[in-house]
């Protein structure tokens, strides 16, 4: 979008070890993850050559909302000379948001073309969700482990060429081709397992240990409770997920912040759905998942729905991530054994 | 005569059993893993061996504990399991009826909920040590005491002292300041077991509903200090199992053995002598694209036996 609007625009690397080694220098150590990636990912960037950063802003109890004008204050300590603009939800402050678009407009460039440009990235976006969410379903049941993850990354690479509305459907149709003849083994029955908690852990595998394709890889239908499309209309144009709050009404009725309603009310939603657990991802030290934790064992209970939490950060182990996970996945066996009438331990 | 090996390469400790058909343990050995997992278990190997009978023929092999994968990949394992689910299957085939295991060992401490023999829920350790034997172990050494005795001295406390437990180093200040004030050494030991206690209910336990029986294993159930500590909080028995230091190996026997009667039907174990062959493992960072990947190789006597870490499999494929 912003290369539309007449702009060089430099892609940082994906998020890796280096990103956090850089950002332990900096970022103060009790800020979450996410605040910590995006810190490391704009020094990334500006290595390369950037002079402006886009960020987001936000609203509500949660310490993301401040982290845009936290970030500028570290870039400017470190002696780096940008600018950096804070996109606030066009919805809830229609003003500023586009007071900051104006800004970031460059010269020669005609508004008519606007809405073209937004169809075209709008369009892209959810075709990247739409071929992900494919990939997704069919992981669980590929026989060469590793094959949907192969075929999903060519995928992306053909969708990110494509610039007309026409080679975006056209790279789109060939992608879900492409993955639709994975070989897969059919009489596989997946566990199914709903990932809950905050945005920014629940999106970047990074943050997360890629617990996504960990559990697909392990045979289980992992479903993510977010998807970046989907969410920016919710928050960001439209004002939805209004049955997501109302199912976590029950238990949880105030404003928290972050994500904190979102998890109970998605955790209520996968129980009526009957998936067989739910895995909440949190930032270390994340408030409104903290909330959140302490209500989902009495969700857990009435809607007898297993939930395991995990807390990342830095210091988070891929050996403790994989040992949790596995062990909630034999737990959801052991639970439909039973239920079934077999052998509690059999094909653990 | 036949049976099942378990094996559990934990941070501290490795430990063996071989176990009969009928899932009994008859022959163990607790090592001391000090860095070393693949000679731990090598070693471990020829001492089990030489426990057991001549012609004992091994129909599968069981591996759990952080370092299973690699121990998997040396022996031959036919499953390779997590240490909560092979804590949770000893645990349940020694007292079916269990609702609660408490398990502390070198580096990690774990909570396991059972109801109706299916494991419920559980939590694990996970910014913190302090708590787990490894503490124990510091704490031991530096009063000069054997771990052995560290329980039974506890036991003789009169009037245990309180110890600030939630970090080890502000809890070795604090036992450091009461020595100075000058309590006794058992109160202060037992004081010490009484703040392990509280920091693991108040963390790993916190929110689980601990009920009875419980079952209380890994090697810091040594520890009868702790043991009585844990009954004073919890105001229940609790049961330490006459091999509570390798209930995480016995359980991967057992699950060797279910899989392998539940299917496979023949073991892919590579035999006693692998204990004398040379393993190398090795790590190199993969550059193949921003993921960069720790890829690690294992290799035998000049072959590679199996590459892990890759996140797309380019590695581990190309064997």
């Amino acid at each position: 979008m912003f290369a539309e609007l007449g702009h060089e625009v430099i892609v940082p690397p994906p998020p890796s070890k280096h990103t956090l080694d850089l950002v332990t220098k900096y970022a103060p150590e009790f800020a979450c993850i996410p605040f910590k990636i995006l810190l490391g990912t704009y020094l990334e960037a500006l290595a390369l050559g950037a002079d402006t950063i886009v960020s987001t802003g936000g609203i509500g109890p949660c310490r993301a909302g401040y982290y845009g004008e936290l970030h500028r204050r570290i870039l400017e300590d470190l002696g780096y000379n940008i600018r950096l603009f804070i996109i606030e939800p066009p919805l809830k402050r229609p003003g500023d948001f586009f007071r900051t678009i104006m800004s970031l407009v460059s010269n020669g460039f005609t508004w008519l073309r606007f809405p073209v440009i937004l169809q075209r990235v709008w369009a892209k976006l959810n075709a990247i969700d739409r071929v992900e969410r494919a990939s997704h379903s069919i992981r669980p049941y590929e026989v060469v482990k590793g094959e949907t993850s192969r075929v999903y990354e060519s995928c992306l690479q053909e969708l990110d060429k494509a610039c007309s509305l026409q080679e975006i459907r056209d790279a789109e149709r060939d992608a879900l081709a492409r993955l639709a003849s994975i070989e897969q083994d059919r009489s596989r029955r997946p566990l199914k397992i709903g990932l809950i908690g905050e945005i920014y852990v629940v999106l970047e595998p990074f943050a997360n240990h890629n617990v996504q394709i960990l559990l697909e890889e392990m045979g289980a239908l992992a479903d993510r409770s977010i998807y970046l499309a989907e969410w920016s209309r919710g928050n960001a144009v439209v004002a939805g997920e209004k049955d997501v709050k109302r199912a976590a009404r029950p238990f949880l009725s105030e404003l928290v912040g972050g994500h904190g309603v979102n998890s109970i009310g998605q955790t209520v939603l996968y129980a009526q759905q009957g998936f067989d657990g739910v895995i909440q991802l949190a930032p270390f030290a994340c408030i409104p998942e903290i909330v959140a934790k302490s209500i989902l064992p009495r969700v857990s209970r009435e809607l007898n729905i297993p939930v395991l939490t995990l807390f990342l950060d830095e210091q988070t182990g891929e050996g403790g991530i994989r040992t949790r996970v596995e062990a909630f996945v034999d737990l959801l066996i052991q639970r439909r054994n039973r239920r079934e009438g077999q052998v509690v331990w059999s094909g653990i | 005569m036949v049976g099942y090996l378990g094996i559990d390469v934990g941070s501290v400790s490795t430990n063996l059993v071989a176990t009969n058909d009928h899932n009994e343990i008859i022959a163990s050995t607790y090592l001391r893993t000090q860095g070393q997992p693949i000679q731990a278990l090598q070693q471990g190997l020829v001492e089990l061996q030489q426990q057991l009978p001549p012609g004992f023929k091994v129909l599968g092999v069981g591996t759990t504990g952080s370092g299973r994968t690699l121990a998997g990949v040396v022996v031959g394992a036919d499953i390779v399991k997590n240490e909560i689910t092979a804590h949770a299957v000893a645990a349940a085939s020694l007292v079916p009826n269990v609702q609660t295991v408490l398990e502390i060992g070198g580096q990690d401490s774990k909570i396991i909920i059972l109801r109706d023999g299916v494991v419920t829920d559980f939590g694990m350790n996970t910014v913190c040590a302090a708590g787990t034997g490894s503490f124990m172990d510091h704490q031991a050494e530096r009063l000069g005491i054997p771990i052995a005795e560290f329980g039974n001295l506890a036991l003789r406390a009169t009037n245990p002292v309180r110890i600030a437990g939630r970090c080890t180093v502000f809890a070795e200040s604090d036992m450091v300041h009461k020595q100075q004030m000058g309590h006794k050494l058992e109160d202060i030991v037992a004081g010490l077991c009484e703040a392990l206690v509280r920091n693991y209910l108040n963390n790993v336990g916190k929110g689980k509903d601990i009920l009875p029986p419980v079952v209380f294993q890994g090697g810091v159930a040594a520890n009868a200090g702790i043991r009585t500590a844990f009954e004073r909080a919890l105001g229940i028995t609790v049961y330490v199992p006459q091999y509570y230091g390798v209930m995480g190996a016995w359980g991967a026997a057992i699950l060797a053995r279910e899989k392998v009667r539940g299917g496979a039907g023949t073991t892919k174990f590579r035999g006693f002598q692998i204990a004398r062959l040379d393993y190398q493992a090795s790590s190199f960072e993969c550059q193949g694209c921003p993921n960069q990947c720790e890829v690690i190789s294992i290799t035998s006597e000049g072959n590679i036996l199996a590459r892990w870490g890759d996140r797309c499999g380019r590695w581990e494929s190309m064997l």
